[in-house]
C-alpha cells in the first residue's frame, strides 16, 4: 500500500511537471484519462515511456504501450506495479 | 452527382457490410444511411436549418462525426469540420466567420465553450452526441438555453425523426464543406469545396490507389484535416471499410488494429511513421494485410521510406502532395519510389500541373525552380468571405472562363517531368503533418504582457518534421520563463501549434525598414 502510494506521488509530480508544465489548476483525477482530458500527444505518449524506464527502471515493451497501461494515474500506477513484481 | 451520394450507393449495394469501426463500435452502411437520413430531417425541421447553411462537428473522430458530416449533406447544408482541439475562442471565430446556424458536439466540449457561444449570432441550435439521457439537465444546459440557443440531444433526434432519405434540392455546384486552414495572415480561413470539387479530387485519387470494396483503410488523422476527411469520404465512394482511431497515440494499438481488422490501407504522414519505425520490434509484427500506405503533408525522409519497405515488403507506398485549396495535385507512381524517393511525381488523373517563375512565365528547364500552378475540377472555388485573399490564390486562368491555383510552393521537376518540393513561398511552417501560421503563434505570444517582440519559424525536428521554435525580446525589468510561454500557448492553441523551443535573445534581427527580419534565425 505504501508503495503504491508513493509511485502515485511519483506520477503525480511527473503529469503537473512534464505534461501539465506546472498548472496545477489543470492537473487531472487519478482515473481521469490523459487522452480524454487532452492533456498528451503522441511526443507526450513517448516521453511518459522513458519517464518510466528512467524512474522505475522498468523496459516497456512495444506491446505494452497501450492506454490500458498508460492513460491515467491509475493505469501507470498499475502498470509499474505489475511490472515491478515480474522484475 | 453529389458526395452524398457515395453512402447511397454503398448502403444499396452494401447494407449490413461495416462502414465504420471506432473503439467497439462496428456500424454498417445501412445505420449510418439511417441514421443520417433521420438526422437530416431533424436539422431541418426541429433546428430550421435551410438548404446551404452551415453546420459545425466539433468532435472527436467518432461515427456520430460520420454519420452528422452525411446527414447535413442530405439537409443540403455545408458541413464545417472543426478540431476538437481548437480551443474556444477560435472555435467561435470560425463559427461566427462562416455564420454557423447548427453545432454538433459532446457535453465535455460544450462546457469548455459555451461562454463563447453566446456572441456566435448565428448559431441557433447546438445538438449533443452523449448517450446519456440526463444530459439536458445538467447546468450546462441551462447556460445555453440562457444564451437563446435550443439543445438537442442527438438520439433524441433520431428517435423522433423518418429513416427514410429526404428530398435533397442540391446539386454538384453547391458547397459542401468549408475546410478551415491556416493562413499567412494569422487568421484561419475557410476553403470552399463544392460537392463536384470534392467528388473529382475522391474519385481521382481513388484512381491512381486503386482502391476497391475489399479495402480497410486505418485513419488516425482527424476529420478536421482534409486527409482524414478524404479517407470517410473515399471508403465510402467505393464501398471500404474505414478504421478510425482517435489520434495516433499508441503505435502498438494501431499495429493491433492493422492485423486484427486486415487492413489494406495506411494513410500516414512522417510524424506517424517515426514514432513506428521507432519500435523496438516492428519487424516483428504482422503487416502482411497492408496493400498501400500513402504520405502527404510533409516529405517522408528517405530512411523511412528504406524501413516501410524492409517492414512491409509487400505494399506500394505512395508520396503524394496536395493542399486543403485542391486536396491533392500530385502523386509518385508506387514502382518510382526506390529510384526516386524525393519526388511526389506527377500530376494525378485529370489534373494539370506546370512551374512558373516569378515574371509568370512557364518553367521549361529541368531542375529550374517554380512556383506550382494548378488546373483541374477539383480547385476550390476560393476563401469563404475572404476575396482578397482569394485573388492572392486563385488568379485568371489560361481559358477566360477558369481560374487557377497558385500554390505558393516551390518546386522543380526533372528530366522525366517528376516534380521535387523545395520550399514554400509564404512562411507557413509544415510540422507533424499540419501548416501553422507563424502570425497566429506570434499573436498570442503577444498577448504576454512580458513580451516586447517575438519571432516564430520552424526548425528541423526527427519527429514532426519541423518544430515550432519562438524567439522572444522581453520588456525591459520583465521576466517570462520558456516553460510559462509553453503553458500560456498550450491553454490558446491546438497543441501542434505550441512552441516546442522558445529562446529570449535581447534583440531580434531588422530589415532597414525596421521590421522584424527572420533570416538568420535558426
Amino acid at each position: 500500500m505504501d508503495q503504491d502510494a508513493s509511485i502515485r506521488t511519483i506520477l503525480r509530480k511527473f503529469v503537473l511537471e512534464e505534461l501539465l508544465l506546472g498548472d496545477s489548476s489543470s492537473m487531472v483525477a487519478d482515473d481521469a484519462s490523459f487522452i480524454e482530458s487532452s492533456i498528451i500527444d503522441s511526443t507526450g505518449v513517448l516521453e511518459v515511456v522513458s519517464f518510466l524506464e528512467e524512474t522505475f527502471g522498468i523496459r516497456v515493451e512495444d506491446r505494452e504501450m497501450l492506454p490500458e497501461n498508460l492513460d491515467s494515474i491509475d493505469n501507470l500506477a498499475g502498470f509499474v506495479t505489475r511490472k515491478q513484481h515480474v522484475s | 452527382m453529389l458526395v452524398n451520394q457515395f453512402l447511397q450507393a454503398s448502403a444499396e449495394r452494401f447494407r449490413d457490410k461495416t462502414a465504420v469501426v471506432c473503439g467497439q463500435r462496428r456500424t454498417s452502411y445501412g445505420e449510418v444511411e439511417t441514421v443520417s437520413n433521420a438526422l437530416a430531417h431533424a436539422l431541418r425541421d426541429a433546428c430550421g436549418l435551410r438548404r446551404q447553411q452551415r453546420v459545425a462537428v466539433y468532435l472527436e473522430n467518432s461515427v456520430e462525426a460520420v454519420e452528422t458530416i452525411f446527414a447535413v449533406l442530405k439537409a443540403g447544408g455545408v458541413f464545417v469540420v472543426v478540431n476538437p482541439q481548437v480551443k474556444s475562442d477560435k472555435l467561435a471565430f470560425i463559427l461566427s466567420d462562416s455564420n454557423v446556424r447548427v453545432l454538433v458536439t459532446d457535453c465535455h466540449a460544450l462546457a469548455a465553450i459555451v461562454d463563447d457561444l453566446v456572441g456566435c449570432a448565428d448559431l441557433s441550435d447546438i445538438i449533443l452526441i452523449d448517450s446519456s439521457e440526463t444530459v439536458l439537465r445538467e447546468p450546462i444546459a441551462d447556460a445555453v438555453r440562457l444564451a437563446d440557443k435550443r439543445l438537442h440531444r442527438l438520439d433524441d433526434l433520431v428517435a423522433t425523426h423518418s429513416g427514410i432519405r429526404p428530398h435533397n434540392p442540391t446539386i454538384s455546384i453547391d458547397l459542401a464543406s468549408l475546410i478551415y486552414t491556416s493562413g499567412s495572415t494569422g487568421m484561419p480561413k475557410g476553403v470552399m469545396l463544392t460537392h463536384a470539387n470534392m467528388i473529382a479530387a475522391a474519385t481521382s485519387i481513388t484512381t491512381y490507389l486503386e482502391n476497391t470494396e475489399d479495402d480497410v483503410i486505418l485513419s488516425p488523422l482527424p476529420l478536421a484535416f482534409d486527409y482524414g476527411l478524404y479517407q470517410v469520404l473515399m471508403a465510402f465512394k467505393f464501398g471500404g471499410t474505414v478504421v478510425l482511431e482517435r489520434q495516433f497515440l499508441y503505435p502498438y494499438r494501431y499495429i493491433e488494429l492493422v492485423a486484427r481488422e486486415r487492413v489494406t490501407g495506411l494513410p500516414i504522414v512522417p510524424t506517424i511513421s517515426a514514432i513506428l519505425l521507432n519500435l523496438k520490434d516492428l519487424e516483428q509484427h504482422d503487416f502482411s494485410s497492408v496493400r498501400y500506405v500513402t504520405n502527404t503533408a510533409q516529405a517522408l525522409p528517405e530512411h523511412h521510406i528504406r524501413r516501410l519497405r524492409t517492414v512491409m515488403p509487400r505494399a506500394r507506398l505512395y508520396s503524394m502532395y496536395g493542399l486543403t485549396e485542391c486536396k491533392r495535385v500530385a502523386y509518385l507512381p508506387p514502382e518510382l519510389i526506390d529510384a526516386k524517393p524525393t519526388s511526389v511525381g506527377v500530376a494525378m488523373p485529370d489534373t494539370e500541373v506546370w512551374l512558373e517563375d516569378e515574371q509568370g512565365r512557364e518553367v521549361a528547364v529541368p531542375g529550374e525552380p517554380g512556383e506550382l500552378m494548378v488546373r483541374g475540377a477539383h480547385v476550390m472555388l476560393g476563401y469563404w468571405n475572404r476575396p482578397e485573399e482569394t485573388t492572392k490564390r486563385l488568379r485568371p486562368g489560361r481559358y477566360p472562363y477558369e481560374r487557377i491555383l497558385m500554390t505558393g510552393d516551390i518546386f522543380k521537376q526533372d528530366a522525366d517531368g517528376h516534380l521535387y518540393f523545395i520550399s514554400r513561398k509564404d512562411d507557413l511552417i509544415k510540422t507533424g503533418g499540419e501548416r501553422v501560421g507563424p502570425r497566429e503563434v506570434e499573436n498570442v505570444i503577444y498577448e504576454l504582457e512580458a513580451v516586447q517582440e517575438s519571432a516564430v519559424i520552424g526548425v528541423p525536428d526527427p519527429i514532426l518534421g519541423n518544430a515550432i521554435k519562438a524567439f522572444i525580446v522581453l520588456r525591459e525589468g520583465m521576466s517570462l520563463s520558456e516553460v510559462e510561454v509553453v503553458r500560456y500557448c498550450q491553454k490558446r492553441m491546438e497543441n501542434f501549434m505550441v512552441p516546442k523551443h522558445v529562446v529570449f535573445l535581447p534583440s531580434l534581427p531588422k530589415t532597414t525598414t525596421g521590421k522584424i527580419s527572420k533570416r538568420g534565425l535558426a
